[in-house]
């Protein structure tokens, strides 16, 4: 934590900018900011040329909305419950396999969506390898919100795990041997000592968990498939809302660029005060 | 530590060889080439016609850029570069036409397309007549509304209604699972087996031979027209004139009809 603190001290001291060398970090760098802000910009402003509003409460628009708020909602909270005692198992137990496990969770990070989506129909789909088993216990997962949830936590949960890992991870080992000293059992010390210490940190997980979850596409298309009301999620609502009604497909960008920037806010303040406690 | 490098050059050598290998070979001086903007339902047969045409033109290459028909117009109206255009339907021919990108007068139809029931090999839901489509409970994929082949595929649900009655389409929509952004994505949902039946052009079934299919009869399938035309920027007029009638000469409707299009 204190090396934390050095950095942040670094970058808000009062160094004097001067000098035509300036210019060295100052054009290559507004020109790769321009890249981001440029067509978030003409977003926005052709969204709100289109009616913003009123797109917005197109029955599409709001279904799509609404699923999309519901299932991020349980791949995050499905992260949470199950994420949350792998990252500690991670972070605190040393155990064979656990660079390999490591690894496991970093996957689906890097695939591209759409071979997860392919993944996940080749192992729950109904000719699946374990889609057998799953229809013989009455579930069929394809084509059903259940399959958004799936694709979604696919992809976003090992954003959390990651983070929590992290949190545990930096946890002063002094903490946790005074608990064991005081005769705690690894439940108390996680819920009574770890928790409390990384709460930030699992908070900027869950929240990044989320906003990945939010935005999830590939995966979804391919093993939910694209219903309204069911398996459309806002991204899909915008990909077709394109080959019909480019101002529906506008208002759903804004509005997830809109729900993007307030995560990502929420999760620059749990950042900080993260660092400054 | 050593070991982690060498594995890290001998992939990154691998990949380099294989990223140089196609230019390694020089291109004739003389060649041209010929670029097609044809719509995704027209893969497999114009990437034959265009074979027969190198054939026929010795120097020339033919490059195409397949997509759905809407996307591809889209990309021509932002300045993309092209000789030909073969659209999936008129609406995005005329509207290349309203924005000057071709004139109205070169636009051709060159090939129809109809709809057909296609089903997994071992049809899981033993689906025997177009009837059982309606039979609740039934995974049945479409194209989205919003491409050619949903919108038609949902009109001939309009005519079968005269045959099997006014609840027929609702009943059949209802048992809808998944509207695909595109016709190639509905053939592989019932190539995987996760859908139980889906509705695709006829071509589309003579590209997936091993899938079951049903024939719809013609009073209450939709035909879907192919128009082609040369594009008045084309930087190859004439070499695209001479595309555009290979097309539609006996040879070139030849190879259409064996990839399931009619004319």
């Amino acid at each position: 934590m204190t090396g934390n603190i050095t950095l942040t001290d670094h970058s808000s001291s009062h160094i004097s900018i001067r000098g035509k060398s300036v210019w060295l970090f100052v054009v290559p760098a507004s020109a790769l900011v321009c890249l981001f802000a440029l067509p978030l910009f003409a977003l926005l402003w052709r969204a709100v040329e289109a009616g913003l509003m009123g797109q917005m409460l197109e029955p599409t628009a709001l279904s799509a909305l609404r699923l999309s708020l519901l299932t991020s909602t349980l791949a995050t909270l499905a992260a949470a419950l199950t994420g949350t005692p792998l990252a500690f198992a991670l972070a605190r137990w040393p155990f064979r396999g656990r660079a390999w496990l490591e690894l496991l969770i970093d996957l689906p990070v890097v695939l591209p969506p759409a071979v997860a989506g392919l993944a996940l129909l080749m192992a729950f789909g109904r000719r699946g390898v374990f889609g057998g088993a799953l229809s013989a216990a009455g579930i069929s997962l394809p084509f059903t919100t259940a399959a958004v949830v799936v694709a979604q936590a696919f992809v976003a949960a090992p954003l959390y795990v990651r983070a929590a890992r992290i949190g545990f991870a930096s946890v002063d080992p002094q903490l946790e041997e005074a608990a064991y000293a005081e005769g705690a059992n690894q439940w108390q010390l996680f819920r009574y000592v770890m928790l409390p210490v990384t709460g930030r940190a699992i908070l900027g997980g869950l929240v990044l968990c989320w906003t990945r979850a939010l935005g999830e596409f590939g995966a979804t298309i391919l093993f939910a498939g694209n219903l309204e009301g069911r398996t459309q999620t806002m991204p899909l609502a915008i990909y077709l809302g394109l080959e019909r009604d480019l101002g529906v497909a506008l208002a759903l960008s804004a509005l997830l660029l809109a729900i993007s920037i307030i995560l990502l806010t929420i999760l620059r303040r749990l950042e900080n005060s993260a660092v400054l406690s | 530590m050593k070991k982690f490098w060498v594995l890290t050059f001998a992939l990154l050598f691998f990949f380099l060889t294989a990223c140089a290998a196609p230019t390694s070979v020089p291109p004739t001086p003389a060649s041209q080439t010929l670029t097609v903007f044809a719509a995704a339902s027209l893969t497999g047969a114009f990437a034959e016609l265009g074979k027969g045409f190198e054939v026929a033109h010795p120097g020339v290459n033919v490059a195409f850029n397949f997509g759905g028909s809407q996307s591809l117009r889209t990309q021509l109206e932002q300045g993309a570069v092209a000789d030909v255009f073969a659209s999936a339907n008129e609406e995005e021919i005329q509207a290349a036409v309203a924005s000057g990108l071709i004139n109205g007068e070169d636009v051709q139809i060159f090939a129809t397309n109809r709809l057909i029931v296609i089903l997994p090999q071992d049809n899981p839901a033993r689906v025997e007549r177009l009837e059982d489509l309606a039979r609740p409970g039934l995974k049945l994929v479409l194209a989205a509304e919003e491409v050619p082949v949903g919108k038609y595929s949902r009109d001939m649900l309009d005519k079968l209604e005269n045959q099997f009655g006014v609840r027929f389409k609702a009943s059949v929509l209802a048992n809808v699972v998944s509207s695909e952004d595109n016709v190639k994505q509905v053939v592989v949902k019932v190539q995987l087996g996760e859908a139980d039946a889906g509705i695709v052009y006829t071509s589309d079934a003579v590209a997936a031979p091993e899938l079951k299919t049903i024939s719809i009869p013609a009073e209450y399938n939709v035909t879907a027209a192919y128009p082609i035309a040369v594009l008045a920027a084309s930087p190859h007029s004439a070499l695209a004139k001479a595309f555009v009638e290979y097309v539609l000469s006996a040879e070139g409707q030849g190879m259409m009809g064996k990839w399931g299009f009619g004319k």
